[in-house]
């Protein structure tokens, strides 16, 4: 490794250019971000409109919420994020076996989750007969929950590659250093979107009277 | 992906390296050639979508008209509407602004190459697969609501006396494929799934250059170019791209509701099940409303470059005219309920969403005043461009007007889905974005060809365009009025409407023929036009710096911009009197420009094709229809074949520098070539050993 400090060789900054100084690569998912936050916003709003909407057949998902189980799931969840700061902390001190430790560590957590998210549509759909078809609420429910869950495990995958890259190549280069900086700032943002769906989708929902 | 030092020597693929053929168009990076192509495809489906339009008018040329069946009119027109929004207008805005985005900012590139690419690759085989549905796509007739058996008043797809029959087997649901009408129950067959997934596809390559433009705005404008220096058509790109950026996340949804409904039984909108039909309105429009203005703003930008360039004046107040474009963008985000007076929402949401609709006149209203004021004691030259442009300003002031009459609740239930809505959105999108973006071909094509289009033909085809359109659509206002209603496949002799549909048929005809002239023109004058020279119009903006035609870098020499209307400024000073006078040298400094600009000092590094974009995106289709046809094993099979496939790209895409070492630097390893050339710039920034205006790509969104 070269002397360069570690933020200047990452910032893949244009000074031939005006600009904002960010790196472009992170100037853009901050970007892409900003979008999915409209797309969940969309998927949680829909939730909402029905979710206490009298009259459907079968069982409301509030009904059958298990919120010890999925509070579990949250924190495993939650601790993800700050294992992943750790890996990004490791990476800008050059220490490879804590990176390699911590990416893991994030990917593991997540991948928990994820078992747990299968779990509870397994005990939905088998122990209360609550499937996407059973009404309105459930559709809901179910596509706002997987398009969370399809974007934890693309985060997962994105995380697990980084670690065999790091396995493979005895350590992060610094542009590898700024991928593992993006897909932290995904990780995050897939974990706020879950402090969202938790809070309001979970705690705050109530069936209709 | 990889780093240099432990970078592979062999990648999945040799690099692409052909710069003539079809590999060559297939693998390449060029904002420009990639702009080509998104032109030459929308130009493609404008003729596609005006054929379907000629097609509808001669069914409604005459009362009682027996040309199409009422299914292939159905068909017809979602297709119309479909194709001429997003395969046309959008890409046609696309191409323009892929082409002249990184000229107008002086830049060698976007900031994401491979990126941009893919997004023109994405749109393509979207755009394909959309249209697949005449060949695929089924249409069947509503089977009935719990047993009742049979819907009333639904005609059969193939219903009626007519012909083209075979065209009712595709979308019919209308280009808002209004929900549960377009659901699994009213519309079943699987002409709606290719559109709701057609139209997602097409979405995501919309997503992906907002990102890529935005990113190239922010980041990588030349020298000097201060974000209030920038031409009006690069800020207009920028808000046009936050607006994608926003709203077609929201539609992404809403599509996959849809499909998730059609395809694996959810509930949505399934109204006889309790979901909600306004809940797909509402989204619909959320989406919808701001890609009006997604429509509308670039042709805007393009307008606010032609006016004052040929009327030799200064853009009159060129920050009104910015804030306005944010202001309308902003508001655009809040009116969306305004296209649902008549379905029944509560008496406040009208009033609020009326009145909301009525303060998007004022920044509108600005930017027309700004441009009547830009050439108000102007010098004008009605060059074909200037004419489109006017007719723009003209045109679009008529559309506002009686889209502000939509604004007033009592009138616009009058006017809800009567030909006098048709009348006015034809008015904002043909005679606003459409006469913009012709304005815009007219101006910039010396940037594509070195040469200049036709005068006669271009002015020949201005004003029997005009005359066409205004044939067409202006009569459309009385006969909505008079209660003609809007997609409806005939009407009764007794109507009255017979004359002014007949005079709307003509008309269209006369559009036609006008885009047959604007065909031979362009490619009479690709080969014989007159040569154009560095500078044809006289004009104010960075762009004309470069060569024309363009060379693959772009520039040579990076501008470094001191001032709005920079190109301007170089050539005129101001006298005593403050009248603007071309100083003695000008035509000295075109030359040493233009010759500076094509003869680079050292060779100028720029991003290496690659396959994997357009591998990447050819995945998706074949994914898509895996999910249309996902109850069949092969369906299944589909699936994961398009998923392999876009995954072994997204890989090699990962693992493939944008840029490919360099034979004369010794196997220096990229960030040191970085450094050497930092290093090398002088503080002119003139110097041209810069690396490419390209950051690197990145897999890792998905």
């Amino acid at each position: 490794m070269t002397e360069l400090t570690h933020e200047a060789s990452l910032e893949h900054a244009h000074p031939e250019h005006e600009g904002t100084g960010v790196d472009d690569r992170k100037l853009g998912m901050w970007l892409f971000l900003s979008s999915e936050f409209l797309f969940f916003g969309a998927l949680i709003s829909n939730y909402l409109l029905y979710s206490n909407r009298a009259g459907f057949p079968g069982v409301y998902p509030a009904e059958i919420y298990d919120i010890p189980f999925t509070s579990v799931s949250s924190f495993v969840l939650l601790m993800s994020s700050l294992t992943m700061v750790l890996a990004h902390n490791a990476q800008s001190r050059q220490d490879v076996n804590g990176t390699r430790t911590w990416l893991f560590a994030t990917a593991a957590l997540g991948a928990i989750f994820l078992g747990g998210q299968v779990f509870e549509f397994t005990e939905f759909i088998v122990n209360f007969d609550m499937k996407l078809s059973t009404n309105p609420a459930a559709s809901a429910f179910y596509v706002l929950t997987g398009f969370h869950g399809t974007h934890v495990a693309i985060g997962v995958i994105m995380l697990l590659s980084l670690w065999g890259i790091s396995r493979r190549r005895g350590g992060l280069s610094d542009k590898q250093g700024l991928n593992l900086e993006l897909v932290g700032l995904y990780w995050h943002f897939v974990d706020i979107i879950w402090i969202v769906i938790f809070t309001v989708v979970y705690l705050l929902s109530v069936p209709p009277a | 992906m990889t780093a240099t030092a432990e970078r592979p020597t062999t990648t999945i693929f040799r690099r692409p390296s052909s710069t003539k053929g079809l590999w060559s168009w297939i693998t390449t990076v060029d904002h420009k050639r990639i702009g080509i192509m998104y032109g030459y495809a929308a130009f493609t489906f404008f003729i596609i979508g005006g054929l379907e339009a000629l097609l509808l008018r001669i069914q409604l040329s005459q009362a009682n008209g027996e040309f199409l069946t009422a299914g292939a009119y159905n068909a017809l027109f979602t297709m119309h509407g479909t194709t001429m929004i997003f395969l046309f207008v959008m890409p046609a805005s696309s191409a323009l602004m892929n082409y002249l985005l990184p000229l107008l900012i002086g830049a060698r590139d976007v900031a994401f190459p491979r990126l941009n690419a893919l997004s023109w690759w994405i749109f393509f085989f979207g755009a394909i697969f959309l249209y697949s549905t005449f060949i695929f796509g089924t249409s069947m007739a509503p089977v009935g609501v719990d047993g009742v058996g049979g819907v009333d008043g639904n005609l059969a797809p193939g219903g009626g006396p007519g012909s083209f029959n075979f065209l009712a087997d595709s979308p019919d649901g209308g280009w808002f494929g209004y929900q549960p009408n377009a659901g699994p129950l009213y519309s079943p067959g699987t002409a709606m799934d290719y559109w709701a997934l057609g139209l997602q596809i097409v979405g995501l390559a919309s997503l992906v250059s907002s990102v890529n433009f935005l990113v190239t705005v922010l980041n990588l404008r030349a020298k000097g170019m201060r974000l209030l220096r920038m031409p009006v058509f690069a800020w207009m790109t920028t808000i046009t791209s936050f607006l994608l950026l926003f709203s077609l996340p929201i539609i992404a949804v809403a599509l996959f509701m849809v499909t998730f409904d059609r395809q694996f039984g959810s509930l949505f909108f399934a109204a006889n099940a309790g979901g909600d039909p306004i809940l797909w309105q509402h989204l619909f429009w959320l989406f919808g409303h701001p890609e009006v203005y997604i429509l509308i703003l670039p042709a805007m930008g393009i307008v606010s470059e032609i006016l004052p360039t040929f009327s030799r004046k200064p853009l009159f107040g060129y920050s009104a005219v910015v804030f306005a474009g944010a202001a309308i963008a902003f508001l655009g985000f809040g009116v969306w309920a305004h296209h649902m007076f008549a379905s029944g929402i509560t008496p406040v949401a009208q009033a609020a969403f009326g009145l909301a609709t009525m303060t998007i006149a004022i920044p509108t209203g600005i930017k027309i005043f700004n441009w009547l004021g830009t050439m108000w004691m102007g010098r004008i030259r009605l060059h074909t461009p200037m004419l489109f442009a006017i007719g723009f300003v003209a045109m679009f002031t008529i559309g506002g007007l009686s889209g502000v009459t939509h604004a007033v609740v009592p009138s616009d239930w009058q006017q809800t889905d009567t030909y006098y809505i048709v009348a006015h959105f034809h008015y904002v999108i043909f005679g606003g974005a459409v006469f913009g973006l012709f304005g815009g071909l007219y101006y910039w094509f010396p940037k594509l060809t070195g040469r200049l289009m036709n005068e006669r033909l271009g002015k020949a085809h201005f004003w029997l365009m005009l005359l066409g359109f205004n044939l067409t659509f202006g009569p459309m206002h009385w006969l909505g009025l008079q209660g003609m209603v809007r997609r409806t496949w005939k009407y009764a002799p007794e109507t009255g409407l017979e004359p002014w549909n007949l005079a709307v048929t003509v008309g269209a005809f006369i559009i036609a023929f006008s885009i047959f002239i604007f065909m031979i023109n362009w490619f009479t004058s690709r080969r014989r036009g007159e040569e154009s020279g560095l500078d044809p119009w006289d004009a104010r903006t960075v762009e004309w710096m470069a060569p024309n035609p363009t060379p693959e870098y772009n520039f040579a020499v990076p501008p470094v911009v001191t001032s709005l209307d920079h190109f301007w400024h170089l050539k005129y000073e101001e006298d005593t009197e403050g009248r603007a006078v071309r100083v003695d040298h000008a035509d000295e400094m075109l030359a040493n420009i233009e010759h500076d600009q094509l003869n680079p000092v050292s060779p100028i590094h720029l991003p290496n094709p690659s396959y994997f974009p357009f591998f990447f995106a050819l995945g998706l289709p074949i994914m898509f229809y895996g999910v249309i046809y996902h109850r069949t094993p092969w369906g299944k099979a589909l699936i994961l074949v398009g998923l392999v496939i876009s995954l072994a790209a997204v890989i090699g895409w990962a693992m493939e520098p944008l840029e490919e070492p360099h034979g004369d630097d010794g196997g220096l390893a990229e960030h040191d070539q970085l450094e050497l050339a930092e290093a090398a710039v002088s503080p002119e920034g003139s110097d041209p050993v810069l690396p490419p205006a390209g950051g690197e790509t990145e897999s890792s969104d998905d």
